[in-house]
Parts: structure tokens; sequence; C-alpha cells
């Protein structure tokens, strides 16, 4: 019995240790990426490059989802709202959901499992197939050439997608309740105009967003660069991208709204 | 892929991005019909708020005219020091009214202004003399219940 | 013909490189020196010693072969030479510089001298052939885009390959991928070309190509080639001196002639195939009948 204990002690402290070494090594691996981010930013081609595959290639993803999640916000609050006569709020409703809170974290979810998994496989695959340790041997910092470039064309799309994504759900959820149900145009508008404030919704949620982009292409990055060069490896990476960064998404977007609208209605 | 096409989509992609986010500026937020940077202040004393928040409109005449920016407890007298942006393009004179409103049955609470007729107008800073409280729902019904129990009383009296 | 070309390939090293940079030509005309020297090079990985007291010399235009079985270490010691590990005690000496003492920016400048060809190739999947093979000239040198274009065709001409410049890594067969890996190898004329297991994997045409090409750029460009292989009777066509390595330490040595002739057990095993030598064909183990209990049975 005292063994088992034993051993069951040693497995929690050889979890603790292999976790804080772990987010130790990302950590480093973070600020190297800073650190070597110089290549990338003189040589913006190379940005170019990713910001195609990680922003343009996500378009479509987001512009769809986002048209139906402000269709089904627009249906759902014209639904409880008539209830108090309040159906010209519908407007508000839609755009303060989408803007504090739909548009940064869905935008985040969705990028996070089209763009995040795809940098990660694709870093994965390089290192499986010694790309990486190949650039390396040709006196090429992989962490400048390959990871610094797409790190940073994740922080830049994001904010963008994410803008998107909230537009084109203002605009679903204008189709909704003003061309389908017949809310007045104007109301629909005006109310929102009134309701959404630049500096306390929008920015606040374009902040949300990048905080979100940057966690997510870190956590990408880090997961591609940190595989094991197998298959097997590989994939379990992706997969781990994608669950750790949609919890990291839902955990920093409850910090960052407690802290943001604290106090607020 | 060729680098053209390329450059071409992410620079239509920046454009698209940089376009959302102008259009959440201008046309969802209030950025294209008030700025609270050209304004002035003043300040009003409520015996009671209600549920009025920070952020709150200004309304006269129905018009947003400014937001309320900040709401202090006054511990000398104990009641509640408003202080609100107003736009400025609106002039009011000194004695302006101030009430706490509330849109609708349910709806939010709003800080009304109704012009007086003095000839001297609110400046930068300047204390709004008359206000009137929020109507606060308990009170009211505490109220009528009294003002009930009261005429029950008088009718039994009557009665006597 | 090939020759010409080579004088062709070969013919650039003058180029204007990025940054300081030790005038290569003055350097390869002290030919038939030492480039690279291993001095009783040991590494252990964890508590296991995988390299004990390995000495080696290598010498300038000459083709050097590193046998062994799988698993002795041979790949270690290559990463060794590139400085990608750090020995546990012993140092690698390449062109004169201890690699592991240098820091991080002297190794990089190290390395613009020495290349290396991965078992696959380990082409990146999403450039072109073209951009793969001007991969390093880009990064590394300012030139002009056209000249980039001349440099690039000309060692795609040298590997055989100019005519598939435009297409994707995928799409090429895996003799093909390694030539490609090879012109991309010696894009920058390297001093030093290290080989991990070139000839894995290639049918026997392939085989032939990769072997002759290591051999005339070899002689062409004036390099030095360290081939680890297992592929004995291929290698032993073009090469001009084998080290075997086994359990770590170097078993034995000698030019292609010498290996032939060796009568050493375990150079003989190895060179002709047989299934037991030195080299047993049982991992060790407890006699067999005791493992069968069989002495129960018969007590």
């Amino acid at each position: 019995m005292p063994r088992r204990v034993a051993i069951g002690i040693r497995g929690i402290g050889h979890r603790v240790i292999d976790s804080t070494w772990r987010l130790g090594y990302a950590s480093r691996f973070f600020l190297l990426i800073l650190l070597k981010s110089g290549t990338s930013l003189r040589r913006f081609s190379l940005v170019i490059r990713e910001l195609y595959f990680t922003g343009v290639l996500s378009l479509i993803i987001i512009s769809v989802s986002g048209l139906f999640v402000g269709m089904v916000l627009g249906l759902q609050g014209y639904e409880t709202l008539q209830r108090f006569g309040a159906e010209s709020a519908v407007g508000t409703m839609v755009a303060l959901s989408l803007v504090r809170e739909l548009g940064p974290v869905v935008a985040a979810l969705l990028f996070a499992s089209r763009a995040g998994s795809a940098i990660t496989a694709e870093i994965g695959l390089m290192k499986a197939t010694e790309q990486l340790a190949a650039m390396e041997m040709m006196a090429v910092d992989p962490i400048a050439r390959v990871v610094a470039p797409r790190f940073w064309a994740g922080v830049i799309s994001m904010p963008f997608l994410a803008a998107m994504f909230s537009v084109v759900g203002v605009f679903g959820g204008y189709l909704v309740a003003v061309v389908l149900i017949g809310v007045d145009d104007g109301s629909f508008w005006s109310q929102m105009q009134n309701a959404v404030d630049f500096r306390y919704d929008i920015v606040n949620g374009i902040i949300k967003t990048c905080v979100f982009g940057v966690a997510v292409t870190a956590v990408a990055v880090f997961e591609g660069y940190d595989a094991s060069p197998t298959a097997e490896g590989v994939s379990g990476a992706t997969t781990r991208t994608v669950v750790t960064s949609s919890l990291v998404i839902l955990g920093l977007d409850f910090a960052l709204t407690s802290f943001m609208f604290r106090g607020m209605s | 892929m060729q680098r053209a096409t390329m450059d071409l989509w992410v620079g239509l992609f920046v454009l698209a991005g940089i376009g959302a986010l102008l259009f959440l500026a201008l046309k969802v937020g209030n950025m294209g019909t008030y700025s609270s940077a050209e304004g002035y202040t003043l300040v009003g004393n409520f015996e009671n708020i209600g549920g009025l928040k920070v952020r709150a409109p200004v309304k006269s005449a129905g018009v947003v005219v400014g937001r309320v920016t900040d709401i202090q407890l006054n511990t000398k007298t104990y009641d509640a020091a408003v202080t609100m942006n107003i736009d400025t393009r609106y002039q009011f004179p000194k004695d302006t009214f101030a009430s706490i409103l509330t849109s609708g049955l349910l709806g939010e609470q709003y800080i009304g202004l109704a012009a007086g007729g003095d000839d001297t107008l609110l400046k930068n800073g300047d204390k709004i003399m008359k206000t009137n409280s929020a109507l606060v729902l308990e009170e009211l019904i505490g109220r009528f219940l009294f003002d009930k129990a009261s005429e029950n009383k008088e009718e039994k009296n009557g009665k006597d | 013909m090939c020759h010409t070309l080579m004088g062709c390939a070969g013919g650039t090293f003058g180029l204007k490189l990025k940054s300081r940079q030790p005038d290569i030509s003055s350097l390869r005309r002290m030919a038939s020196e030492t480039l690279v020297e291993v001095n009783d090079l040991n590494f252990s990985y964890g508590e296991r010693p995988l390299l004990r007291g390995i000495n080696m010399t290598m010498h300038r235009g000459k083709v050097i072969a590193i046998m062994g079985g799988s698993g002795s270490g041979k790949t270690t010691l290559l990463r060794l030479i590139g400085g990608a590990i750090v020995p546990t005690s012993g140092h690698v000496k390449v062109a004169g510089e201890v690699v592991h003492k240098l820091n991080r920016d002297d190794l990089f400048q190290l390395r613009r001298k020495m290349s290396m060809l991965f078992q696959f190739g380990a082409l990146f999947t999403d450039l072109s052939v073209f951009d793969n093979v001007a991969f390093q000239i880009r990064e590394h040198t300012d030139l002009p885009e056209s000249m980039v274009r001349d440099l690039v065709l000309m060692k795609l001409q040298a590997v055989g390959l100019r005519g598939a410049h435009d297409l994707m890594p995928a799409q090429l067969s895996g003799g093909m991928a390694r030539r490609v890996a090879l012109a991309r190898s010696i894009a920058l004329d390297p001093l030093l070309i290290m080989y991990d297991e070139p000839f894995t994997g290639l049918d026997p045409i392939s085989l032939t190509v990769i072997g002759n090409l290591v051999r005339r750029l070899t002689d062409a460009l004036g390099m030095t080639s360290i081939v680890v292989t297992h592929d004995v009777q291929e290698s032993l066509k073009i090469v001009d001196y084998v080290y075997f390595i086994s359990d770590g330490v170097i078993a034995a040595h000698g030019t292609p002639d010498e290996v032939r002739e060796s009568v050493a057990p375990f150079v003989h095993q190895f060179v002709h195939g047989e299934e037991d030598g030195p080299v047993t064909f049982h991992y060790p183990a407890k006699a067999y009948a005791s493992d069968l209990k069989l002495e129960t049975g018969l007590a």
C-alpha cells in the first residue's frame, strides 16, 4: 500500500515538473520568436505569403459563420425582445453581442481550427521531414525564417477576420430582423448606434481579438515546432493546438471581459 | 500560386479588414454621430439616481446631446454627483431642469434636460441647480400601499 | 561532357557574399590538406555511450565513407561534425576551428562552408525545385535575380534536372528529389558535404547516378565529401577512404582495396554481408534450452 502511495505522489510530482518545464520552454520559445522577428519584418514578403494562407484562406469560413451567427442572433433576439415590446432593440442586441463577445471569440475559435491547425501541421511536417534541420545546416535560423513570419501573419490577420465576422454578422441580423421580419430599418440602426460605444465596446473588442491572435498563433507555432517528428507526433500536435488554443481563448475571454467591462452595464 | 496574385489577394484582404473596422466604428458604433472629445462638462446633484449608469445618454427633447461620464457619492450632502459630457453644439440656459427618466417601462435610464428661459448659458464645469431624482419602483409601490392603508383606516374610522 | 559542365558549376566561387567571409578560392587552392579532424571524440546520450575515442582525418578533395550497422552511431558523428550536438569530450575541427567551441554566429558562418544531404532529401515542400536550389543563395547573398537564375540553372544542369526547375518537390521521384537536394547543397560551393544515407531506397539506376554525381562533384568542385552509408558495394566504387564504425568505436579503416582484401573478421563480415560473425545473428540471451525450460523436463 505505501508503495502505491509513493508511486501516486511520484506521478503527481512528475507531471508538475513536466508541465512547468514545458511552460518555461514555451515562454522561452515565444521570447525567441520576438527576438528573431527582425528578418520577417525586414523581408515583409515572407509575412505576406503567410498572410495569404492564414488570412485570405480563412475568409470563407469566417464570413459564412458570421452571417449565420448574425442571422440566429437576429431571430432569437427578436423572439425574446418582442415579448417586452422592445423589438426595435434587436439591432442593439445583435451588435453588442457580436462586437463584445461573439465576434472576437467565435472568430478566434474558427481561426484556431482553420489556420492554427494548418500552421502546426505545416511546421510539424517540416520538422518530421528534416526540413528544419536542413535549414539549420544551411545556416538559416528556422525560427526567424519559418516560425516568425507565420506568427506575425496570424497576429495581423486575426483582428481583421474578427472585424469582418462582426460586420457580416450585423448584416445577417439586419437581413433577418429588418428584411424578413420587418423591424423598422431606421430604429434598427439608430438604436444600435446609440448603444454601441466606440471606446468601450469596439476598442475593447479589438483588444480582445489582438490578444486572441497572439495566443492562438503562439500555441500553433509552438506545438508545430515541438511536435515529435513522426506522423503520429504531427497529428497529435495538431489536435493539441485546437484543444489548447480553444481553452486559452475562452479562459482569456473571461479574464479580459471581467477586467474590461467591470462595473458597467 | 503566382506571387502577384498572392499579393493582390492579401492586399484585398487587408483593405476589407480595414473597411470592416471602419464600418464597426462609424456605422455600428457611435463614432460617427458623437465624439466625447469635443464637449463640455456639467454636474448635477441628484437625491437618488436609481439605476443610472456611467455612459447613459443625456437627452433633450429626445435627442442625444451627451453622455454621463462619472457618478460619485457626495459625502457631505449624501446625494449623487453626476458628471456629464455635453456636445458643444448644444448650449443650455442656466435654469435647465435635469431629471432621470426611463425609456419605456423596463428600458434604460437616462438624463433628460428640459431647457428653461434664462438668458445666461451653462458653461463648462457648471452645476445644474434644478434636478429631479429617479423614480424608484419600490418607493412608489411603498407609497401607494401606505396611501391605500391610510385610506382604508379613514374609511373604517368613517364607518365607526 | 559533364566535366565541362562541372567546370561551369564550379567556376562560381568568386561570389561576393553578404558578410565577412574568408576568401573561399584561396582556401580551396590549398588542396590536399586536412579539412576535418576528429580527435579522441566521445559522445554519450544520457548514460549510454554512443561514440568512444573516435579519431579521423579527412583531406580536401576526397570522398570518405563512414560505414557501420544500423544504430552504430554514424549519423551522430555527422551531427557532431555539423555542430548540431556537443561532444561529451574530445573535439571536431573543421577548417581549423573547433566546432563545438564556436558561438552561434560563428557556427553559422562555418556552416556556410559545409552542407548536408539528408536521408530523403529534406526539400522544402512549399517551394519549387528552382526556389529550393535558390534558397541559400537568396538567404546569404545579395545577388540580383538574373544572376541567381543563372546560378540555379547551372547547379540543376550539373545534376541533369535543369528541365525540372519549375516542378514542386511532391512531383519528383525519390532519385530526382535526392538529385535536387544535391544541387541545393552545392549551391554556395561548400568545402564539405555530408551525406546521410544517400543511397537508401533508390533503384539501381538512381543509385549509380547519385554515386557518380558524388564522385564527380567532389572532383570538380575540389570539396570534401563524407558519405555515411551501409551500402558497401556502391560506396566502395566511388570512395577514397573508408572508416568502419561498430559499437561506437572505429573497428577498421583503409582504402577500398585494403577493405576488400581485409581479413579482419568484422570487415569481412560487413563487406560480404555474412549473416553470422563478430556481429551475431542472435541477440544476447540465456541458453536456448534453459529459456524453453527444457532441462527441468530432462531432469
